[in-house]
């Protein structure tokens, strides 16, 4: 396919580690937005932003859910920042085996934000929206980017991956069980 | 389904290692709503007044409140209930950060703990899997310590601890519960915990909580951040600025401590130095605070920042919030250093913050006038802080003198006698208070001392004003947004209320006005304490997101059950009066109902005398403050009338069925 230049959007979430309080309401709104209904439930663990926390050590690190990553990486990043040591993979936004962040508690399925996409659109994104620290501040911007769409090929690999990890009843039975609830 | 609460409680017997997990009866929510006031019924039901505090059926409740682990920001406290070793009444105390949403998440209301274990233990509630665990190698550990080793052993560091130290381990009457930031201090719940053989709860959970009617609910939530983002850019002028805006008092973001250093009283309760606050110390002070502080830091789903981080050179970095940062520094006299440093070690150890200073200073005039000999305090240094750590040390491990201080000062004062309890003057129901002592008489706060369950004015003070505002414009600016008034007429108490004249303390507010002001004040702690919502976004503050006239819709909406205001009101009466029953029933009476003789000084007996009998028959109890049958049997409580009928807790006409009909 030839590559087009192209306008669009790019959603930004800033992030300012210095003024997180480690309060999770960004957890529990995520989650609570992404319930079906919406705001029907709530549950930290199916969030897709988690605040990295150890307090003794003064971390605060709200970290995005990203791309799913079928298998863990081969070589692993350890970060010192100002004197601390952040434990192997803090900054990582990909859903992997080799951690239990960014599944969904019941199925174990990937997480992955989706920048509160909702129609009509919101103004800001919830997280952003209920952390009135601060920590989290929505910018937008715009850019021109060779746009490539992603190939029926590259769109089953990952629906194949995802099967190899989870078995396919898993997959069937969540789909089933999301398009139920919706 | 159920909705805002889980359904289930979760039953140990530390005796026999039993593990239950107990489906609740829903009925019980729409009575009393959940934490504070379900754990009143269950001590009611399952702890008779012959059951000590430190007896295997004695009952440890942690329980979180009706609204926690909701989308509602500041729903977050666990309450812990149980029999009070130093008070032998029933000891409540709300902790914050995170230790409630974890256990709501985990698929529990309540952990309800009996029996005792004959090893030290702690237990691991992960989800449905729930394990009593051998913790032998965490005994004399600190209770911050703790947390981490156990987040380490499990391999979990998600997951939620409270914890006691080594006060709790060895029956401090003045033993806390520790939960990173927050603890659950006052009252000795923490001597219970230990005397259970209990030195932690280890909580993680993963499951999701309900909201019966989700939209609307949301809509109160965003309304409520709103309001926060909005009140947090008004002050309320003409008060201390620890009153001036939301949250718990904002110690470890405020610099200027002249209210609290000029006002209250330093050492063991004794001196107050008005003339302390200068530039001088205000620049030592932040110095001070500035550098041992890294990050200011909150609960659970709430945007206030009422906890820090501290880390003092040369001592292991904790959480601090509150007033903790004082109590040490002015019961040594010494300065805000020593503070800090010391809170470090209290922490860890475990005890509450307001009784561990005075209890240590009262050794110390003991010492000084001769009642304590030179060989009790043997051992002793003769530096004024090394002297705090000394006692502190001895009173955790229950050594020398310090098994003797370790029950408190009325207890202490009692074992030690030659005229000792002449200096336990500060309590109330033998419970050690905040260091205030005053001038005039406040009829508003001599109800509230007297009278309060919890004994602790913070936990019973908040929407009325402590003390008229000194021009009529700022009474008529302060009353133009007072939405949270229960009704009308309680914006021309505080028009009228003036600092000198007729309108003033103590014979204005009115005993009938001061009754009602006691009342409201009161009725909102009791409604945060069922819900789990932390005092600091609703009953402490003035003008808080939280009030009357909100509170019934969105606990209608985030839990299914309809109510009004009038229905929240029945509650909230009727988990008071619950209350009340079992402290009565357990021996409270009048007489016990007393502030400090030198709290004031200047006291007025006839109208104290008349504010008590006024007051008791406003909440429908007896001159004895006893709920009477009719108002027991008015609330749905005919069995706890019955109770005390047959105890002969009532006098034959109260004792009475009501003629049918007499009561709605
Ligand atoms: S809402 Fe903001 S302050 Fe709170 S944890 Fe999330 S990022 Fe940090
Ligand atoms: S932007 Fe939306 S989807 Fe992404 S983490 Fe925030 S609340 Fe969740
Ligand atoms: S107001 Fe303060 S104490 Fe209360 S929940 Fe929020 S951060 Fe915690």
């Amino acid at each position: 396919m030839k590559a087009e230049k192209k306008k669009r959007i790019v959603k930004t979430i800033r992030v300012d580690v210095d003024k997180c309080n480690g309060c999770r309401a960004c957890e529990v709104v995520c989650s609570a937005f992404h319930a079906s209904p919406k705001y029907s439930s709530n549950n930290p663990e199916r969030s897709r932003i988690r605040v990295i926390h150890e307090p003794l050590r003064d971390i605060y690190v709200p970290v995005y859910a990203g791309e799913y990553s079928a298998a863990e990486c081969a070589g692993r990043d350890k970060y010192t920042i100002d004197g601390k040591d952040y434990d192997e993979c803090a900054f990582c936004r990909a859903s992997c085996p080799s951690r239990p962040l960014f599944t969904e508690p019941d199925s174990g399925l990937p997480l992955k934000c989706d920048v509160c996409e909702s129609d009509p659109p919101l103004d800001e994104p919830m997280c952003v929206q209920w952390c009135l620290n601060d920590a989290l501040v929505y910018e937008e911007r715009e850019e021109e980017v060779e746009e490539e769409a992603a190939t029926r090929e590259e769109l089953e690999t990952g629906l194949e991956s995802l099967a190899n990890k989870y078995g396919m009843q898993k997959m069937l039975d969540t789909v089933a069980r999301i398009s139920k609830k919706g | 389904m159920r909705f805002s609460e889980t359904g289930f409680n979760l039953e140990i017997d530390l005796s026999t290692g039993n593990v239950e997990r107990v489906e609740t009866d829903p009925g019980l929510t729409e009575l009393h709503l959940g934490g504070l006031g379900t754990n009143a019924r269950l001590l009611w039901d399952r702890v008779p007044p012959d059951v000590e505090p430190f007896s295997p059926d004695n009952l440890l409740i942690l329980s979180a409140g009706l609204l926690v682990g909701t989308h509602a920001p500041g729903a977050n406290r666990t309450i812990v209930s149980t029999i009070s070793p130093q008070t032998l009444f029933m000891a409540y105390s709300m902790m914050g950060g995170f230790f409630a949403p974890e256990l709501k998440h985990a698929g529990y209301d309540k952990v309800i703990i009996r029996g005792k274990s004959p090893k030290l233990t702690y237990l691991w509630i992960n989800n449905d899997k729930v394990e009593i665990r051998d913790a032998s190698h965490l005994r004399g550990k600190g209770a911050c310590e703790t947390a981490e080793l156990i987040r380490r052993e499990l391999g979990e560091p998600k997951a939620q601890v409270a914890a006691i130290g080594m006060a709790g381990e060895n029956r401090v009457f003045f033993a806390s519960i520790e939960h990173g930031r927050s603890s659950a201090s006052r009252l000795g719940i923490g001597a219970v915990m230990g005397d259970k053989g209990l030195k932690a709860i280890a909580v993680r959970g993963t499951k999701d909580i309900n909201i019966a009617r989700p939209a609307e609910f949301m809509e109160f939530c965003n309304g409520v951040l709103k309001y926060i983002e909005v009140r947090d850019k008004k002050p309320v002028p003409g008060v201390m600025p620890i009153l001036a805006g939301l949250g718990s008092p904002q110690e470890m973001k405020l610099i200027d401590e002249e209210w609290h250093t000029t006002n209250f009283m330093w050492g063991n309760s004794r001196t107050r130095r008005r003339d302390f606050w200068t530039k001088e110390i205000e620049e030592k002070w932040r110095g001070t605070q500035e550098s041992v502080r890294k990050r200011l830091i909150s609960c659970h789903n709430c945007p206030m920042k009422c906890g820090a981080t501290i880390s003092a050179p040369g001592v292991s970095t904790y959480m601090m919030k509150c007033f903790s940062k004082l109590t040490y520094t002015m019961a040594a006299y010494s300065d805000l250093d020593f503070g800090f440093r010391i809170a470090q070690r209290a922490t860890e150890y475990g005890v509450d913050a307001y009784s561990a200073p005075q209890v240590m200073a009262f050794g110390l005039e003991l010492r000084e006038a001769g009642i304590l000999s030179e060989q009790d305090m043997e051992g002793m240094p003769s530096d004024n802080e090394g002297k705090f750590y000394w006692l502190l040390d001895r009173i955790v491990r229950r050594e020398g003198i310090g098994d003797v201080l370790a029950d408190g000062t009325y207890w202490a004062a009692k074992r030690i006698g030659k005229g000792a309890d002449a200096y336990a003057h500060n309590n109330i129901k033998k419970h050690e208070q905040l260091p205030l002592k005053l001038g005039m008489l406040n009829p508003v706060y001599f109800l509230m001392y007297s009278t309060g369950e919890k004994s602790n004015i913070t936990q019973i003070e908040g929407q009325f004003p402590q003390a008229p505002f000194a021009t009529k414009e700022e009474r008529e600016d302060f009353v133009k947004d007072w939405i949270h008034v229960p009704h009308e007429r309680f914006k021309q108490y505080l028009l009228d209320w003036e600092f000198r004249g007729e309108r003033s303390n103590p014979y204005y507010p009115t005993v009938e006005m001061s009754c009602e002001i006691v009342d409201w004040q009161e009725m909102m702690h009791y409604i945060d304490d069922a819900l789990g919502m932390c005092a600091g976004l609703s009953s402490f503050p003035l003008k808080p997101p939280y009030h009357v006239h909100n509170y019934p819709q969105i606990i209608s909406a985030a839990a299914g059950i309809d109510i009004d205001e009038a229905a929240l009101t029945k509650i909230t009466r009727r988990n008071r009066t619950l209350v009340r029953a079992v402290n009565n029933r357990r021996g409270l009476t009048r007489d016990d109902e007393r502030p400090p003789e030198d709290h004031w000084k200047k006291r007025f007996p006839e109208l104290e005398a008349k504010l008590l009998d006024e007051y008791y028959k406003f909440k429908g109890w007896n001159k004895r403050g006893i709920p009477t049958r009719e108002s027991l049997c008015g609330l749905g409580l005919d069995d706890v009338a019955e109770d005390l009928a047959k105890r002969g807790m009532l006098t034959p006409e109260e004792g009475v069925p009501p003629p049918q009909g007499s009561v709605g």
